[in-house]
């Protein structure tokens, strides 16, 4: 098997606060392939947005990286100095953030934040870097590039603003993406463009990308895998049809079924009672045995550790071949 | 009935009371944390001590003529040669007990700093509420006052009331009333800061939809401004009164140095430092370097103790 | 229609002003500028019925809210609920009766409640506030009530609003809408800023109540999947106007507007049917400059110069020439 872009093993991330050590990401593993997008998905507090930010490296005092290791392309970049980061983190790795207007300097114009970077990243000359910053608004579906590359970043609309982060994220050719919410902020019709071009990106340029998002369409739409995070772990990783279609964790199948669909009539939606626990006050054993309803009392005490089930691996005890419980189920 | 309305587990107890609150909050944790805020709280606490029982520690009634001999005048502080019990810190040229006079003093000086601050507070409050609330015309004319009050300097205005009351009463004050004047004075000096930052949090709160909701059920206006707006302002309004207690208190001290403050009779602070600057160059030192000495260090403390209120409450510099 | 409207929405129109200051405009030159966020909006709900409103930001639904509520007086036309106008001077005893019975669902619960009130003086407001019982024993006990209502504990009454979580929260704004008493909600994206698993349980709630109390709601969200599941009837808004009308089955098994259709196909499929789809085109456009004639007219596949000239009416449950004309055949799949 071919070496994976990004490759993430026992991740752990804490928060030092006075009330005591928050973990926020107990110890997650996933590797992204060469074009391939991952999604992660996942509710408010469920840790998602906290491994992307660990991944870039980008986890300010009082969180910290507390254990795991971060392999890009083989290279490890969880330990590197704050430089050298720096200069993976423009290179190689670009990032999309929810709100564009925190990727982009108001001051300056489009044209000289796009000439900028690519001259940081290449040794192209200034006008060759004007001509490929063009050639890049074009690839990302922004009309007219040659007359909008010289605008400020205000005169752009939503869409059209998120369009030209993803071509500055693009601009060193990156290996890896992170995209954090980055249709989260936009309308449905403008939504639905921006999947489509990094759905497109990914496959031309073979760019992996890390999708973090809490909308399960948009990953339905764009991934091709999916991890579903809960409570700073992954509760199932898998394809993303087999995981949408056919969910095996009890919070997965709750999530998929929470969503009101358009295509059928449903009287009521399936809900799942309670709340994500807050992170100082994570349940023992399984974090989500007090909202699930197929819980027994090893739930209660054991941490289930991923299991690989078909082409899944799902923590929960139910699939576990020393369970009983596990034909119930499935 | 379907599962949405069901009974829901009862809620896991938490300090309900207000001090509980208190003690549990993160503005305590960050107190407990900073060595230098806990000395200035402490300092403070004395002073206020000191200023509250100083009928009652002191050793004399410093304006009472009958407790005074000359035979004590002019004593230096117990540590030199002459000095004598009880006059801790020496006396001054009339035999009063400087230390008394300082504990006597503080009274004014923080009665003068508390009610200027509160009159302050309270008209800027009022002003900065109906401005943002209402807005338009009342605003713009609210906040134009306001830009032209912040071009004279709070001296100068004092110095404008104190000349306007003086000529309207004629000549000397009694003491109430040069109180009056004082307060009046710092009061319309220091306003314009609490207009404006409450102003500015009551656009940003009325926007929210509570406020909505209060509208919706038909509450009047100052009802919601009173009950819903004024609660979610004070938060900054309490930085800038504490800062504003050390800044009123310094107004006063000068006031009173230049003359136009608190009369010999009923002294503060200032007063203190005026009469014994005359003595300075008479090698009496310590009846101007004490009271100097404690109004540096109240306003010192006060000031510390606004700094970390300011960082506390800001939750970005947490 | 065969029974009297609950609600009755005729022609509403708002314009807000968005000029530049007045000094401003001396100084740098520039006309008056309008925002006719909301441009002849008409519509009616049955008592006991859900009535949605769907579009996207700009599309004028949420300034309909707030005129309906009467928390923004509209610039033209009238609300008429139960038979009062609510911008009536003269009935003005009657439309504070009025006002008990309407109430509204905020968008953002973490914004909608009084963070330094406890719950319970929060859901007691507006049982003080139109004196609907005396005495504090029998307050207290209502409030309890409510809160056990909406699936909280009366216990939770002690507690301040950060205690909860989000949907924790738009339960107890829920609670305080039903505290008076009200029979119409408006519901302002109520589930937007909730998580899904958590947006099922407000969405459930909210159908249990109307179930229970037999509340008439006006929905309004951008999130057609929602919608669907919670309105019986559904008008689609596009730039202040409602461009197509229709009960909820039909418009999403025919829709008829080709924004309709381009909204539709635009949503994720969660399904993941892998249904073929128009590629969305353009953006809404800047609402203070709207496209003449039909304001969709730029994005629409079907446009001719009658639709860059002439505004389309609502005709049989859809504003567009393309359909009148018998152009773009209706229920043919998009």
């Amino acid at each position: 098997m071919t070496q994976p872009v990004l490759s993430v093993r026992d991740l752990r991330v804490e928060f030092v606060t006075r009330r005591g050590i928050l973990k926020a990401i107990d110890g997650i593993s996933f590797d992204i392939g060469k074009g391939e997008v991952l999604g992660v998905v996942g509710e408010s507090g469920a840790g998602k947005s906290v491994t992307g930010s660990a991944v870039i490296g980008l986890i300010d005092p009082p969180g910290r990286i507390a254990g795991g290791e971060i392999l890009l392309s083989g290279m490890r970049i969880d330990n590197l100095p704050p430089e050298e980061m720096r200069r993976v983190r423009g290179k190689r790795i670009g990032m999309i953030f929810q709100d564009p207007l925190t990727s982009l300097n108001p001051l300056y114009r489009v044209s000289e934040q796009l000439v900028e970077t690519i001259r940081t990243h290449t040794n192209l000359s200034a006008s060759a870097a004007r001509k490929r910053a063009i050639d890049l608004l074009a690839e990302v579906g922004i009309p007219a590039p040659e007359r909008r590359i010289d605008s400020y970043p205000h005169e752009f609309s939503g869409g059209m603003r998120q369009r030209v982060v993803i071509a500055l994220a693009l601009c060193a050719e990156p290996e890896l993406i992170i995209a954090d919410e980055p249709t989260t902020a936009l309308d449905v019709s403008v939504q639905a463009q921006i999947i489509a071009l990094l759905k497109k990106l990914g496959r031309e340029h073979g760019t992996a990308i890390m999708l973090v998002t809490h909308d399960m369409g948009v990953i339905a739409e764009t991934a091709d895998r999916v991890a579903v995070m809960y409570a700073g772990r992954i509760a199932e990783i898998g394809p993303v049809r087999d995981v949408v279609q056919n969910p095996l964790h009890p919070y997965a199948k709750g999530l998929m079924g929470a969503i009101p669909s358009l295509e059928s009539d449903t009287d009521r939606l399936v809900q799942i009672p309670g709340s994500m626990p807050r992170l100082s006050a994570i349940p023992p054993g399984c974090p989500f045995n007090p909202r699930c309803p197929y819980v027994f009392d090893r739930c209660r005490v054991e941490r289930p550790e991923p299991i690989q089930h078909s082409e899944h691996r799902v923590a929960c005890h139910l699939y576990d071949q020393s369970s009983v419980r596990s034909e119930a189920v499935a | 009935m379907a599962d949405a309305i069901q009974a829901a587990p009862a809620p896991q107890t938490q300090p309900t009371t207000w001090a509980g609150r208190f003690f549990d909050s993160d503005v305590w944790a960050s107190f407990k944390r900073s060595k230098l805020t806990m000395a200035a709280a402490f300092l403070t606490l004395l002073f206020v001590a000191a200023a509250v029982l100083a009928g009652v520690v002191t050793p004399q009634d410093p304006f009472d003529p009958a407790q005074l001999e000359l035979m004590n005048s002019r004593l230096p502080p117990i540590w030199s040669a002459e000095g004598q019990m009880p006059f801790l810190l020496g006396t001054d040229e009339q035999g009063r007990d400087i230390l008394s006079a300082i504990f006597y003093g503080l009274r004014i000086s923080l009665a003068v700093g508390i009610l200027g601050v509160a009159f302050s507070a309270t008209l800027g409050i009022t002003l900065g509420l109906v401005a943002g609330y209402v807005g338009g015309t009342v605003d713009a004319v609210i906040m134009r006052i306001a830009d032209v009050q912040l071009t004279f300097p709070a001296i100068l205005i004092a110095l404008l009331v104190d000349g306007v009351v003086k000529s309207v009463l004629g000549g000397q004050l009694d003491e109430v009333t040069t109180l009056s004047v004082l307060v009046f004075s710092i009061g319309l000096s220091f306003w314009v800061q609490y207009a404006r930052t409450v102003r500015g949090s009551v656009m940003v709160e009325k926007n929210k939809d509570y406020i909505a909701a209060a509208r919706l059920i038909g509450l009047p206006a100052p009802v919601i401004m009173v009950r819903h707006v004024l609660p979610n302002v004070l938060g900054p309004v309490l930085v800038i009164a504490t800062i504003n207690l050390a800044l009123a208190i310094i107004t006063e001290a000068t006031l009173s140095f230049l003359g136009t403050g608190m009369p010999e009779t009923m002294p503060s602070i200032g007063t203190l430092i005026r009469i014994g600057n005359n003595y300075l160059f008479s090698g009496e030192w310590w009846i101007v370097a004490f009271p100097g000495i404690a109004l540096a260090l109240l306003v010192l403390a006060i000031n510390l103790l606004g700094d970390w209120l300011r960082d506390a409450l800001n939750p970005k510099l947490r | 229609m065969t029974e009297r409207s609950y609600v009755e929405v005729k022609d509403l129109r708002r314009v807000f002003d968005v000029s530049k200051p007045w000094l401003n405009r001396v100084l740098e030159g520039g006309e008056k500028q309008y925002l006719k966020a909301v441009d002849g909006v008409s519509f009616s709900i049955a008592k006991g019925e859900t009535f949605a409103l769907v579009g996207e930001s700009g599309s004028g639904k949420s300034t309909v809210a707030r005129m309906v509520v009467g928390l923004l007086p509209p610039t033209d036309g009238e609300v008429v609920i139960d038979g009062v106008s609510m911008s009536s001077k003269a009935a003005f005893a009657e439309r504070q009766r009025l006002r008990r019975r309407i109430q509204m669902i905020f968008q953002d619960p973490y914004a909608s409640l009084n963070p330094r009130w406890q719950v319970d003086r929060i859901v007691a407001e507006p049982i003080r506030a139109f004196r609907l019982i005396e005495g504090e024993k029998e307050i207290t006990a209502r409030v309890g009530e409510l809160l056990s209502l909406v699936g909280l504990h009366p216990a939770d009454g002690k507690k301040y609003p950060h205690e909860f979580s989000g949907g924790q929260r738009q339960r107890i704004a829920i609670a305080r809408a039903l505290a008076s008493n009200a029979e119409f909600i408006v519901c302002d994206e109520p589930t937007s800023a909730l998580d899904v698993s958590v947006q099922a349980q407000i969405l459930n709630l909210m159908r249990d109540l109307q179930d229970r109390l037999g509340l008439t709601y006006l929905f309004i969200s951008h999130n057609l999947a929602v919608v669907r599941h919670m309105a019986s009837r559904i008008g689609v808004m596009y730039l202040g106007r409602i461009v197509e009308i229709s009960n909820g089955r039909e418009l999403f098994a025919q829709p008829k507007h080709p924004y309709t259709r381009m909204l539709l196909d635009a949503v994720p499929d969660v399904g993941m049917t892998g249904r073929q789809r128009i590629p969305v085109r353009g953006e809404i456009p800047n609402p203070i400059n709207p496209p003449t004639g039909c304001t969709f007219n730029p994005r629409c596949p079907f446009a001719n110069e009658r639709c860059r000239a002439e505004i389309p009416p609502l005709l049989q449950g859809v504003a567009c020439h393309a359909v009148h004309e018998g152009r773009l055949a209706i229920g043919a799949a998009a």
